[in-house]
């Protein structure tokens, strides 16, 4: 059994299936509405709620400029539905930061150059924050083998390890960038 | 830009829920797991579901544990819990040799076993290491469950025995005492599919193999296995010799195809080297080393 919309689903412009209703948590602020059920939550958060820190970039789950963490969780958000965020947390780049203070992750990649082009730079800090969250004193191949699904083009890396290493110092880490608690978190 | 086709979305509340819902929606509703391997394939129309039936909130397929002298594996578990399990590394390293070189850390964090093992990608490392473990899949459909041998789900590339109204709940390993099991993959980059891989299971009855199980993965090796392998060591010394001929007689089985991850006569090199090192370090580990 095919209906009609379902047959042409690829080439036609027409109507979508039945909208399904969300209420997703992203740093910290709840959304609720109606998305398409194949949206997804790299364009939810970019198009719909604005956030355009996370970047859309290889559209495979390869590059990993688009990850966020869902709940406690770094995810490739090119390859999540929208739908299924739906009554979780999200946390992007955005979030990073509490009460005007930068996440030590972020200060580590400005102060170690980090960055290039600032591309992948989002995705590769929620990921360091979560390995540090996890393993507060990574060595430098530990943070290889965690930022390993996502691909920078600038910096050759090292910049990056060094940033993270130096969130990880007494100066930069002070334990103060544990989102697990974060406003909203009663997941 | 890259993105799915328009589709219905349901969201199942329990394992009887999913199966009303595919019940509902018929031979063109698809479970929706991590979707790392299906929203892919649908952002390029190589599936086109009609209806994706969402189980991520059944947490109660989300397990891994020791019952029964078995190691059940809930078909959600994502590839990092796995990766993460004691159990599963103290019984069955091989299956820690395969996730660490499956994709990445950030797409083993929702990615899942069961989601891997129904998109059957000839390519894909789990499939050879149950095989070589000679595990055995729950499936649940509308007249209850039924289980079948690791070696009898893949019907084809991309194709396995779950019929319409029926998915996917379990993986169960049998444990057995004196064995040893690993996993190698040689792949062109970190992260990526494998040009070929091989994992090999191991049972000793004191320096002879009593019994033996090898996967061999993106060879093309019916049911990523190597059943003519196995019977040759059954009762053979647990030497290099017999890791080398057993690798031989691997690579003569399986029939790899060139493609852009490399020619034919490689992968077969590929069948033969890595199911020999499968092997010895396997040996290892059921000696305790």
């Amino acid at each position: 059994m095919s209906s009609p919309r379902a047959r042409c689903a690829g080439h036609c412009a027409g109507p979508g299936a039945a909208d399904v209703q969300i209420t997703v948590t992203v740093n910290g602020s709840a959304f609720t509405g109606d998305v398409e059920p194949r949206l997804l939550l790299i364009h939810f958060l970019r198009d719909h709620l604005g956030l355009t820190g996370s970047h859309w970039g290889c559209d495979t789950s390869n590059c990993g400029a688009c990850v966020v963490w869902l709940d406690e969780t770094p995810v490739k958000s090119c390859t999540v539905l929208t739908a299924m965020a739906d009554g979780h947390r999200v946390l992007t780049v955005e979030g990073l930061e509490r009460g005007g203070r930068l996440d030590p992750v972020q200060e580590g990649f400005a102060r170690c150059h980090g960055l290039q082009c600032g591309f992948c730079t989002p995705g590769m800090m929620l990921t360091a924050r979560w390995l540090l969250d996890h393993n507060p004193d990574p060595s430098p191949d530990e943070i290889r083998e965690a930022l390993s699904g996502q691909v920078c083009r600038c910096t050759g890396y090292e910049n990056i390890v060094r940033a993270v290493r130096w969130a990880a110092q007494p100066q930069g880490g002070d334990g103060h960038g544990d989102h697990r608690s974060a406003p909203g978190g009663s997941q | 830009m890259q993105v799915p086709a328009h589709v219905e979305y349901e969201r199942a509340s329990s394992v009887a829920h999913a199966l009303s819902l595919l019940a509902r929606y018929g031979p063109e509703a698809r479970i929706l797991a991590g979707g790392h391997s299906l929203i892919p394939m649908m952002k390029l129309r190589l599936a086109q579901p009609e209806t994706l039936i969402d189980i991520n909130g059944l947490s109660e397929l989300s397990y891994i544990e020791m019952t029964g002298g078995e190691l059940r594996i809930g078909t959600l578990t994502r590839h990092a819990q796995l990766l993460d399990s004691a159990a599963a590394g103290e019984h069955f390293p091989i299956l820690h040799d395969a996730e660490k070189v499956i994709a990445d850390p950030v797409v083993r964090n929702w990615g899942t076993v069961g989601g891997s093992l129904c998109q059957a990608d000839p390519s894909e490392d789990l499939s050879a290491a149950f095989a070589a473990l000679k595990a055995s899949m729950v499936i649940c459909g509308p007249d209850g469950s039924r289980t079948v041998s690791a070696r009898e789900f893949h019907t084809g590339p991309y194709e396995t025995v779950i019929a319409a109204g029926e998915m996917l709940t379990e993986i169960r390993i049998p444990a057995r005492p004196g064995g040893g099991s690993a996993y190698e993959k040689v792949g062109r980059r970190v992260g990526d599919w494998p040009v070929g891989a091989a994992g090999a299971a191991i049972w000793l009855d004191g320096d002879v193999v009593a019994d033996a199980g090898i996967g061999l993965t993106a060879v093309g090796a019916h049911q990523f296995a190597a059943p003519e392998a196995e019977e040759f060591l059954r009762g053979a010394p647990a030497t290099e010799e017999s890791f080398a001929r057993a690798g031989e007689i691997a690579a003569e089985h399986c029939r790899p195809a060139s493609d852009q991850r490399g020619p034919a006569d490689y992968k077969r090199h590929l069948a033969h080297e890595l199911t020999a090192r499968a092997l010895r370090r396997a040996l290892r580990r059921a000696r305790g080393g």
